[in-house]
């Protein structure tokens, strides 16, 4: 049912840290991974050895540079679904097969019931749908719908595979629909923002901006450096100091 | 966003062949057309063959066709379903209004009934096509006011303009169509322009900034995530140089609206079969330059996942 | 300080699994608990150097998947893209599938099968007859080896000393720099004290060996607000979340660390006290020009360090823990005058020529940016120094209640170590560091067990004494404390063929694999018979002036012999090397393979605790391939090397797993140090125990040892630390470790330069050894730099892998290749509007040694003076399973092709290896480029080109579509 539902029970989505990412693409690789054998498998990867390589991959990171009047930056951008909360990806879906879960907010494709007809692509202004051209059905994100809820996994290691993988601790996971979840405190802490928050979407998964270059940068209140006025300079400096 | 013919063509065929229903649908049903068999028959099956060609070209572009019938379950959120239960729906009195009016030459009692729900239906698919552009917020050009009126003229214009070259051909011509098709004819002219000219003045708020949310100043793509281009380039990335487009619009003003005008104002004048030849031309032209305003409605649409790849 | 209470890095409250993780009832039949695996094998990755401890999830007798092991003291659960991406390296169709032996031309690629017992008789007749007659004429070289431990003593016992892994042209400069200066370094020697740093200063580092430990550490940074300053002319990578971005110009790392030093000097922030205590800044130089022993600590006639008390006016024993020495002043010992080691750092970094405004244009940072990173040092070191509330006991019984810590933390790494000037800017990154009174200090940078070591570590290199059928006296690498531990000849001729510990290259610690092949091709010093290497692309991406080493490797003499006349090559991959071998020997993946991440090599130890690692196979291999290390050990018995047979000449070990287990390389010590002795119960020390090997599986593939609280700071000289260190075996005695502001091992050569000492440089290159043999740390430009005209090659051009490749051995995978593809030149954007170039323009990128045709992308952030590419994307076609139209080898393009092997000839005509004059560290960096935009025809593909290389028998084309895990699910599914 493409309808959206009413109230999500949760808010489930990711929180990623742009002030930490480093993009060294573990959560890219560890994502493809994971769901190449997981519920959408197989992530169809054409031409793996050619000039024409195209594999379909959940998770991408992009890299931009960031220039204000306050100096540079590099940025490393993490980019995969948003589990939004009006995400028109599902409501355009002609089949049922795009639907949002009324118990976690989990935007998932139902492939059997999928034509392959892009729409939904279309309909998602963040590209966080990918096309098996192979399979021919549109895959995306599942927030690792089949590891958060494993039973065969321990209990620990029930977050998507991106946020256990992640060597900077730039990603988080958690219930944003419930404003005392860490991932929401995390949040409000660090200013966390929405990507086009102007079309609408309300997506779930939150930015946090980087830091160097903005009032929150870590910084250090350092006094300039006076040259010692001990008398015999730097050297009188050390034997007064030795003979104290 | 990728101008696949599939999806060009489609649109452009049921496009011309809803707006040529809906009229047969209308002045076929009213009398207004004379029941004619062989004019009935081959203008019917135009306007069901351009339907059905441009549905059967649109599961072209589907990645698993064999399972289209599923599109008819989502029409309460979907356009996409809307548009798949509207278009087969309006096959049952479009077929209806065929067999009466064209098999057994009547006018009246259901087949009038018929026909009007015929050109109901076809007014309501073209709406629900149109409406799945317009209802695209990622992409601006589409998310208009300009889309759903710009479907329905044009589907009028082309369904008319085609429905002329019929009457022209079996010699039954009428001024007061060839007034219509001028008047849509130079509407769509000017609704095009306006759409160029409005989409051309776009400001956009989504922005690579708001894209990434990176506040102020500029934000420029470093490295895409993959070097190679992936399915949402190919699809959705497509860029078009600025020299190109002025070319194509040309054409499109060309062959879609200056041409036909000029032809069917010159057949005003001029006796079968002459008269006939033109409107057939002028309805050629039109659709040939239809295909091209539509590769261009594809062509310069940006998708806002394009700002991630600092298009 | 220690791991928490939560298993793994990824622990935060916002990391956690949700509190409540039953499946809601959502009805939508997703399978929410599918089955994942049949098996998990936990082993260690290789993907890197990095070590990380994996969870390989085995699924009807395939990989299902990677992740890391939570349990693991390198990684802690996370794991990096490589490491995820390991099961395309496992899976790759370029996978090596029998021994091959050559057919057609060297370089042609093509090859015929042939059993493994017929490459044994091969090599083994080879091998023996060098043996018998002149072992050196067997080079053996290793690249990404982790089995150093094992490679190097089978050199030994076979008596060649021309063994090296690849270290030469990675980071020698780095290791070799803290070894001779801290008794550790940055990387696997040690790293900073994230749970405590305030400021932490990364210096010429994108990505690095410790991939993972350092990025955890960085997020553990963030998370506090640590300040983080880079010092790098690329602000990608690590440098792109730095709060401070310093885009240095390259090789000048060392003047804007002079800098900081004078400023610091300048305005008294130094830790005197640490310096007296744990340095020889107080010991006392003697100053007589022309002296044989000027330069040289002055000593008592027992040989005792001297210093100069301050309080009783005399001479005293530099180790004495009550003397009040001076650290200033000139006294005169002995009717000689002698300044103590601190007087001669003021001295020279005092002078104006260090200040921040004599530097600041030539390392492209404003001289006001110097001052404040050296204003913010000494604040946060002084002004927020630390007190851990834990008692300790030092070296001489002095018992701490506290221990206090300044919290500046630096690391460092091949951006400094990879230039001519590296290994005294390496030095200069120490000294500031001890300066601050940082070292092994809580917040600071600590050393990871077995480090630190003395400054220099014990032993020199073997090798003086080449004979036949004899062993070397010792391993092949080591440390030289003088002239007269160097490997050359009477006449001053280099006894090693890649002239490692001669005069080119006296610190040579890790010997100079990016040598060995221009040296055997043109017999310098000397011919060999056989080059055997193993896992280090040489004919590609890990040799400088690439289309030349090609060369040579082909070349042949007047009489159509090879000039290298055999080459024996062991790689799991079809990689660029492997079409130029004789003999190739085919390797596993590290999922079908035994390993050891020994102590006695470069093991996993972090700064908490001593630990080491094994591998071991999770899937059998379907080919018929096998671990290079088995067939090492199989050749060394089959040759009789001493250390691999009995005394009756039978195979002493079965294969590599039982040398792991049962080789002592010093009695009770072998290549594990976990659960040794018969019952397993002893450390670092006991009896081989026979299922030692079981209890590292069962202990999940690692053994780690944790330190008590007052073992884990000032480890140089910690008694309770050097006690456990002297019992491990790390270090001979339990003496307290004192840093070398002041190299005596350096001024040595310097001396005999000056025609002091029994072994003297030779005429031509005595002022060479003069200039870079200076005892303190100094700067002076890049090679190349002062070589070629920079009017002419106005860039520098520098290269770095991508995260995801960093220091991967396969460096080629169908997940890791569709991210880069293909390289791009990056150029600032103001270097080419000046040059008319826009973005995507195809350029030639030319240097003194050659040119290679690349697309740019413009940047901002990087220094402007600078032009950089991603590295070993390009790749030659037929290699690595990729079809002929993949960009890597049409669009991508390997710098290495530009990067001269040789210095320019100096004034005698000699040209040296264009490396650092010290260490011999490949000097990758000093490269200086113009680039050209080429022509409208030329534009869209690279150049130069190469013949493509034949595919082995039996090579099936790669296929054109991956479903890995599709089965996986149709088999879930079908158990529904």
């Amino acid at each position: 049912m493409t309808c959206l539902p009413a109230h999500t029970d949760r808010r489930l989505g990711l929180v990623i840290d742009l002030d930490t990412c480093v993009g060294c693409q573990a959560c890219v690789t560890a994502c493809k991974e994971w769901n190449t054998g997981g519920h959408m498998a197989p992530l169809t990867d054409v031409d793996p050895y050619g000039g024409n390589v195209d594999g379909v991959w959940f998770n991408r990171v992009h890299s931009y540079e960031h220039t204000t009047e306050m100096g540079g930056r590099t940025v490393n951008f993490p980019r995969s679904c948003l589990h939004c909360e009006t995400p028109a990806c599902v409501t355009v879906c002609p089949t049922g097969a795009s639907y949002k879960r009324a118990s976690d907010g989990i935007v998932l494709v139902d492939e059997d019931k999928c034509i392959g007809c892009k729409l939904c692509s279309w309909a998602c202004p963040y590209g966080a749908r990918e096309f098996d051209a192979d399979v021919g059905v549109m895959k995306k994100c599942t927030l690792c719908v089949d590891r958060i809820y494993n039973d065969n996994l321990a209990e620990e290691d029930r977050v998507p595979a991106c946020v256990a993988a992640c060597p900077t601790s730039a990603r988080h996971f958690g219930d944003l629909g419930d404003p005392t979840s860490a991932v929401s405190l995390l949040v409000a802490e660090r200013g966390g923002v929405d990507l086009m928050p102007e079309m609408g979407y309300h997506p779930t998964n939150k930015y946090l901006p980087p830091r160097a270059n903005t009032a929150r940068a870590a910084s250090v209140p350092a006094p300039a450096l006076e040259p010692v006025r001990t008398e015999g300079g730097f050297l009188g400096w050390v034997d007064r100091m030795l003979s104290n | 966003m990728h101008p696949a013919f599939s999806v060009v063509f489609f649109t452009t065929a049921t496009g011309a062949g809803y707006g040529l229903l809906a009229l047969l649908g209308v002045l076929g049903g009213v009398g207004a057309i004379l029941a004619d068999f062989w004019l009935g028959l081959i203008s019917m099956g135009l306007a069901l063959g351009l339907i059905a060609a441009g549905l059967l070209s649109s599961t072209g572009h589907l990645g698993r066709p064999e399972r289209a019938w599923r599109a008819f379950s989502q029409w309460r959120s979907s356009w996409l379903s809307r548009e798949g239960v509207a278009s087969v729906v309006t096959f049952v009195p479009a077929g209806l209004f065929g067999i009466g009016w064209v098999l057994l030459g009547r006018t009246d009692g259901w087949v009038v009934i018929a026909g009007l729900l015929a050109a109901v239906g076809a007014v309501v698919t073209v709406c629900t096509t149109g409406m799945i552009y317009a209802s695209l917020k990622p992409i601006a050009q589409w998310h208009s006011r300009y889309t759903l009126p710009g479907y329905l003229i044009f589907s009028a214009m082309t369904g008319s303009v085609l429905l002329n070259a019929l009457l022209q051909g079996f010699a039954v011509g009428s001024n007061i169509l060839l007034a219509v098709c001028l008047l849509l004819s130079l509407l769509g002219w000017g609704w095009k322009l306006a759409t160029w000219r409005h989409n051309d003045r776009l400001e956009i708020p989504t922005t690579a900034n708001t894209a990434t949310g990176l506040a102020g100043g500029t934000v420029r793509s470093l490295e895409w995530p993959h070097t190679e281009e992936n399915y949402l380039l190919k699809e959705m990335g497509f860029r078009i140089a600025r020299k190109h487009t002025a070319k194509l619009r040309r054409i499109t003003q060309l062959l879609a609206f200056a041409l036909p005008v000029l032809l069917l104002a010159i057949v005003f004048a001029l006796p079968w079969p002459v008269a006939a030849v033109l409107s057939v031309l002028a309805a050629a032209a039109q659709f040939a330059g239809m295909l091209v305003e539509r590769w261009l409605f594809f062509a310069e649409a940006k998708h806002t996942v394009a700002l991630y790849y600092g298009r | 300080m220690s791991h928490g209470a939560l298993r793994g890095a990824n622990s935060a409250p916002s990391q956690r699994p949700l509190a409540n993780t039953r499946a809601p009832d959502e009805g939508d039949g997703v399978d929410t608990s599918p089955d994942v695996s049949d098996s998990i094998a936990k082993t260690t990755c290789y993907m890197c150097a990095c070590r990380c401890g994996i969870d390989v999830h085995i699924k009807d007798g395939k990989v299902r998947y990677i992740n890391g092991n939570k349990d693991h003291p390198v990684n802690r659960g996370v794991l990096c893209g490589k490491g995820s991406a390991g099961i395309m390296q496992h899976y790759s169709p370029a996978r090596l599938k029998k021994p091959l032996l050559r057919t057609g031309p060297r370089g042609s690629g093509e090859f015929r099968e042939i059993e493994w017992e017929e490459a044994f008789s091969i090599a083994t007749e080879r091998l023996s007859t060098i043996r018998r007659t002149d072992p050196k004429k067997l080079a053996f070289f290793t690249g990404r080896d982790q089995s150093q431990s094992l490679t190097g003593w089978w050199a030994s016992q076979f008596g060649t000393p021309n063994f090296a892994a690849h270290g030469g042209f990675c980071s020698v400069n780095m290791a070799a720099g803290g070894l001779y200066t801290i008794g550790g370094s940055f990387w696997e020697f040690g790293e900073p004290d994230w749970d405590n740093t305030k400021y932490f200063m990364l210096f010429g580092v994108t990505e690095d060996h410790d991939s993972n430990p350092i990025k955890i550490g960085l997020g553990k940074l963030k998370a506090r607000g640590a300040k983080v300053v880079s010092i790098n002319p690329c602000r990608t990578g690590y440098n792109a979340i730095a709060d401070d971005w310093v885009g240095i110009r390259p090789g000048t790392d060392g003047l804007f660390v002079f800098a900081l030093i004078h400023e610091l000097l300048n305005a008294g922030r130094v830790d005197l006290d640490y310096l007296l205590r744990y340095t020889n800044a107080h010991v006392l130089v003697i100053q007589q020009p022309g002296a044989a022993d000027d330069g040289l600590f002055a000593r008592d006639g027992e040989g005792n360090l001297l210093a100069w008390d301050r309080v009783a006016k005399t001479q005293v024993n530099a180790t004495d823990a009550d003397a009040k020495p001076a650290l200033t002043g000139s006294f005169m010992i002995d009717g000689r005058r002698c300044m103590p080691v601190f007087q001669l750092i003021a001295n020279r970094y005092l002078h104006v020529s260090y200040s921040p405004d004599a530097v600041a244009e030539r390392c492209g940072v404003p001289a006001d940016t110097i001052r404040r990173i050296a204003a913010e040092l000494a604040h946060v070191a002084f002004e927020q120094a630390i007190e851990l509330p834990i008692a300790w006991t030092d070296w001489a019984g002095r018992r701490h209640e506290t221990i206090k810590g300044r919290p500046v933390s630096m690391h460092a790494m091949r951006g400094i170590s990879a230039h001519s000037n590296g290994f005294h800017t390496c030095r200069a990154i120490h000294l500031l560091q001890v300066l601050l009174g940082t070292v092994d200090v809580p917040g600071g940078f600590r050393f990871k067990p077995p480090y630190p070591r003395s400054t220099p570590p014990g032993p020199k290199p073997a090798g003086k004494d080449v004979r036949p059928m004899t062993p070397l006296q010792g391993m092949p690498l080591g440390f030289v404390c003088g002239p007269d531990d160097l490997l050359v000849d009477d006449a001053g001729t280099p006894i090693r063929i890649d002239k490692a510990y001669s005069w080119d290259a006296p610190l040579a610690a890790h010997g100079l694999m990016h040598t060995v092949i221009r040296n055997a091709w043109a017999g310098d010093p000397y011919r060999i018979d056989t080059l055997m290497m193993y896992m280090s692309n040489m004919a590609w991406n890990s040799s400088m002036n690439t289309v030349e080493t090609m060369a040579m490797l082909a070349d042949s003499d007047e009489a159509g012999n090879y000039k290298i006349p055999f080459i024996i090559y062991s790689d799991a991959y079809y990689s660029e090397t492997v079409p130029f071998a004789d003999l190739v020997l085919p390797d596993t993946t590290y999922l079908e393979r035994h390993d050891c991440i020994s102590l006695l090599d470069r093991p996993i130890s972090h700064a908490d605790g001593p630990g080491d690692a094994i591998r071991h196979p999770v899937v059998e291999p379907d080919r018929d391939v096998r671990p290079f290390q088995t067939v090492l050990i199989e050749l060394g018995a089959r040759l009789g090397l001493p250390g691999f047979v009995d005394d009756d000449g039978a195979a002493k070990y079965r294969d590599y797993a039982d040398y792991i287990v049962n080789h002592e390389r010093t009695p009770g010590i072998g290549p594990l140090a976990g659960w040794r002795g018969k019952d397993g119960t002893s450390i670092g020390k006991g009896k081989a125990n026979p299922d030692q090997l079981q209890r590292y599986i069962d202990n999940g593939g690692f053994w780690h040892h944790e330190f008590t609280d007052d073992q884990r700071y000032y480890k140089m000289a910690n008694r309770s630390y050097l006690d456990f260190a002297e019992n491990m075996g790390f270090i001979p005695k339990a003496e307290p470790i004192n840093f070398q502001l002041y190299s005596e091992p350096i001024q040595r050569f310097r001396l005999a330069a000056r025609g002091h000492g029994r072994v003297l440089p030779p005429e031509g290159g005595r002022s060479r050894i003069e200039t870079y043999m200076d005892p303190l740390p100094f700067w002076y430009a890049p090679f190349e730099e002062a070589a070629v005209d920079t009017q002419i090659y106005p860039l520098h051009a520098l290269t770095q892998r991508p995260m995801h490749m960093y220091h991967s051995w396969g460096s080629q995978n169908a997940w890791l290749r569709q991210i880069t593809s293909q390289n791009r030149l990056f150029v600032h954007h103001q270097t080419a509007a000046g040059l008319e170039l826009v973005d995507d323009d195809w350029v030639w990128i030319e240097s003194i040694n050659g040119k290679v045709k690349g697309q740019i992308k413009l940047v901002d952030g990087v220094n402007a003076n600078t032009v950089w590419t991603w590295n070993a994307i390009g790749k030659r076609r037929g290699s690595w399973g990729l079809k002929d139209n993949a960009a890597e080898s049409n669009r991508g393009f390997l710098l290495n092709h530009i990067i001269g092997d040789q210095t320019s000839a100096d004034a005698n005509g000699k040209r040296y290896s264009n490396s650092d004059p010290v260490t011999g560290q490949a000097a990758w960096f000093d490269l200086r480029v113009r680039i050209v935009k080429c022509a409208a025809e030329e534009a869209g593909f690279t150049e130069p080109q190469f013949e493509r290389f034949q595919q082995p028998p039996r090579f099936e084309p790669s296929p054109d579509k991956l479903s890995f895990g599709a089965e996986f699910r149709m088999k879930r599914e079908a158990a529904e």
